[in-house]
């Protein structure tokens, strides 16, 4: 049988520096899998490598059976892969609007003629939007709707992005760092989307974090790395005992579990 | 996700409108009626720009619609998609040299080439050429922008794949090519100066002696109403440039034109959506480059001719200019852009032809003309020089006008990024809390 996504020993260098060195994993459909280690561990170079954003030297991501080595990022974005990103990358000018109707890109057909033309592709537009003010709704940013986004705070920012991601319908969702930098009730907000996404959507997720309670809350499974390297892996209660875990930790946020 | 929302599926059309709302709507409408009684010579209407720009004032305006075609183009690429080309000269250059080919021909023979008069081992006379295959405007219009953008996507694999400064060089390299290749091939490209003649605009079913529609000489239209030359040509270009702004507009507002921002914006994260970057920017490109054929055709077929030197770099630089002083990715803003730019030198060389009329009035117009303005004599002085050669200071109106541009376009990188469109934006909400509804 074979997993949703498959990652097998994957190696990303850049110049002298290894950021990814040997990692292997895998998320099946509807799973809550979580990323962790210390800054700079190598977290956010694999979810770019699982983009294609770069390109590891070694190794092999399988999206359900196959490979997806070499794709362009806009390729496996069609495929079913959507992301949010550590430093928000929204298209700030753009409206909340315009920006979740980004997401439907892959989900709408009209090409420049058609668009150029209207009436080809209106009804398309319309429909389209409905699915964008329901994520809309769902997000609860309905005030911002029409607002460029750059000009929104940060928390509702993230959402937005979390918003984007959604709007691709995708199977797999990356969520990189979504509640870094959020207080105590937008983290839970975010956790409560979160949640909701799963249990509603059924999709399957990738989390990135570093706030600990969140992620032993919520995860399904977790991996842990430090420096590149897998050091841990398993059920929340597992990684918390995993001794190696502890040292790489030791003085971070696991002493205080 | 099941919301049971009630979905108010008309506001969303609403929403998406061009003209969201009926203050807009009706603006619109009475701009339209306005623009046409003007054209129509309504006295009080005209009055304005008969003042402003002279008896003759529906030849600027009208050359001024066409440059809006090429602006709209300009900013798909540069607005819109984030792209900063010079290389629009070359793209209306070649629009041009398509229409004249293939619609150009008050000469004998019926070729593609110019027929400039050749003299033995002496080079070639500075004579318009003539020929062309004579096809009507219904084949030249479309193949000018066709043609425009076949060669935009021929040579945008070197430009999606260079950002900021470098593509700019890239393209101001296209212009140069594209004056050498005038230089050089004046068999096809007539005298580099003045060049060859024009299609006309008339339109014809093929090539029949009687027009359908006469555009090129005063006389009744449609059996309807007289008209002259100049006033069916400027209601013709102007429905042309109502119809390319509709689909400019309708490009951004769907799903092609938000692609083109997202990669304007994040170019990376606009890929992580889906959106194949090269792609999009060729398309982004070609359709730019289409708009520029389009105006560039026209200009020819309203200036009366076509050569190399009109389309060189300052042309590139006028569209940019267009962009920064109306406000760049906005459709309203280019507009106003081209308007200003377009416009302004001949207001300026209006009011100073008046003023020399005024030298000597005496009073307080006299004396400001003779502050202003220098005739070249002893002891005459002022910083507006209406010599007929005037090299150096103190400069022609020709040469205030750069300084002028140039000083605008500082200032509006400064203090108004969105230029001449932030400047409404900022009087429009001014006014917001005022009982108008908008
Ligand atoms: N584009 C790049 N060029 C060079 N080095 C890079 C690049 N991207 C990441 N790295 C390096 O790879 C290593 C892993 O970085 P990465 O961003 O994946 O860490 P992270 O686990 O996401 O950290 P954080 O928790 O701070 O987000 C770091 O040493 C970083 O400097
Ligand atoms: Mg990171």
């Amino acid at each position: 049988m074979s997993h949703l996504l498959e990652v097998d020993n994957i190696v990303l260098r850049f110049g002298g520096v290894t950021a990814i060195d040997g990692v292997s994993f895998h998320v099946d459909e509807g799973e809550l899998f979580a990323v962790i280690g210390p800054n700079g561990a190598g977290k956010t170079s694999v979810f770019n490598s699982l983009s294609q954003v770069y390109r590891p030297q070694e190794g092999d991501i399988k999206w359900k059976g196959s490979s997806i080595m070499g794709l362009r990022p806009d390729a496996v974005a069609e495929l079913g892969i959507a992301r949010t990103f550590q430093n928000i990358a929204l298209f700030g000018q753009m409206t909340v609007i315009d920006n979740l109707l980004m997401g439907r890109h892959i989900r709408m057909k009209g090409n420049w003629w058609q668009n150029m033309l209207w009436k080809a592709s209106k009804a398309e537009e319309m429909a389209n939007r409905e699915k964008v003010e329901d994520i809309i709704d769902f997000l609860e940013i309905s005030p911002y709707r029409k607002m460029p986004v750059a000009l929104l705070p940060y928390g509702i920012q993230k959402r937005v992005e979390l918003g984007r991601a959604l709007a691709m319908d995708p199977e797999l969702l990356l969520l990189d760092e979504p509640a870094a930098g959020m207080n105590l009730e937008e983290t839970e907000d975010m956790a409560r989307f979160i949640l909701d996404i799963r249990e509603e959507l059924g999709i399957a997720m990738i989390l990135v974090e570093h706030d600990m309670g969140l992620v032993m809350d919520i995860a399904d499974r977790i991996l842990v790395v430090d420096f590149g390297k897998p050091i841990g892996t398993g059920l929340p209660e597992e990684v918390q005992q995993n001794p190696d875990v502890i040292a790489a930790y030791l003085g971070g946020d696991f002493v205080d579990l | 996700m099941s919301f049971g929302r009630p979905l108010l599926r008309t506001s969303y059309e609403a929403d998406a409108a061009i003209l969201p709302t009926w203050f807009q709507k009706g603006s619109a409408i009475v701009a339209l009626l306005g623009v046409t009684l003007m054209a129509l010579g309504f006295g009080p209407l005209e009055a304005i720009p008969k003042f402003l720009l002279g008896n003759t004032w529906i030849n600027p305006v009208t050359i001024t619609v066409v440059f809006a075609i090429a602006a709209l183009g300009i900013n798909i690429l540069v607005g819109v998609t984030g792209q900063v080309s010079l290389g629009h000269a070359f793209f209306m250059g070649t629009g041009a040299y398509t229409a004249v080919m293939l619609g150009g021909n008050v000469g004998e023979e019926e070729s593609w080439k110019a027929c400039v008069p050749f003299h033995d081992n002496m080079g070639l006379l500075a004579e318009q050429g003539e020929c062309g295959l004579g096809l009507p405007i219904w084949i030249w219009l479309p193949a000018s922008g066709v043609v425009a953008a076949a060669i935009g996507v021929l040579v945008s694999p070197a430009a999606v794949k260079v950002r900021g400064l470098y593509l700019a060089i890239v393209t101001v390299g296209l212009v140069f090519i594209g004056l050498h290749l005038g230089r050089m091939l004046p068999e096809w490209a007539g005298d580099f100066e003045s060049g060859r003649k024009w299609p006309k605009l008339d339109l014809r079913l093929w090539k029949e002696e009687t027009p359908l529609v006469e555009m090129t000489e005063d006389g009744k239209w449609f059996g309807l109403i007289h008209l002259s030359e100049e006033q069916k040509q400027f209601f013709f270009l102007f429905s042309i440039m109502l119809l390319m702004l509709w689909f400019a507009k309708n490009l951004v507002r769907s799903r092609t034109g938000r692609a083109l921002q997202a990669i304007r914006d994040r170019d990376v994260a606009a890929e992580v959506m889906g959106v194949p970057e090269f792609k999009y920017k060729r398309i982004g490109f070609a359709i730019s480059s289409a708009y520029a054929g389009i105006a560039g055709a026209l200009f020819a077929s309203l200036n009366g001719r076509v050569s190399p030197v009109d389309f060189g770099l300052l042309l590139s630089v006028d569209f940019i200019a267009i962009l920064l002083i109306g406000g760049a990715g906005t459709i309203a803003g280019t507009m106003l852009g081209t308007v200003f730019v377009e416009l302004l030198p001949e207001v300026v060389e209006k009011f100073t032809a008046w003023m020399a009329t005024k030298l000597d009035a005496g009073g307080p117009v006299g004396l400001i003309s003779n502050f202003l303005l220098t005739e070249g004599g002893e002891g005459d002085f002022g910083p507006i020089s209406i010599a007929t050669v005037a090299p150096g200071w103190p400069m022609s109106t020709f040469q205030w006008n750069f300084v002028i541009y140039g000083v605008l376009i500082v200032v509006f990188l400064i203090f108004e990024p969105l230029g001449l469109f932030g400047v409404w934006l900022k009087v429009r909400n001014y006014w917001k809390g005022w009982p108008f509804s908008y």
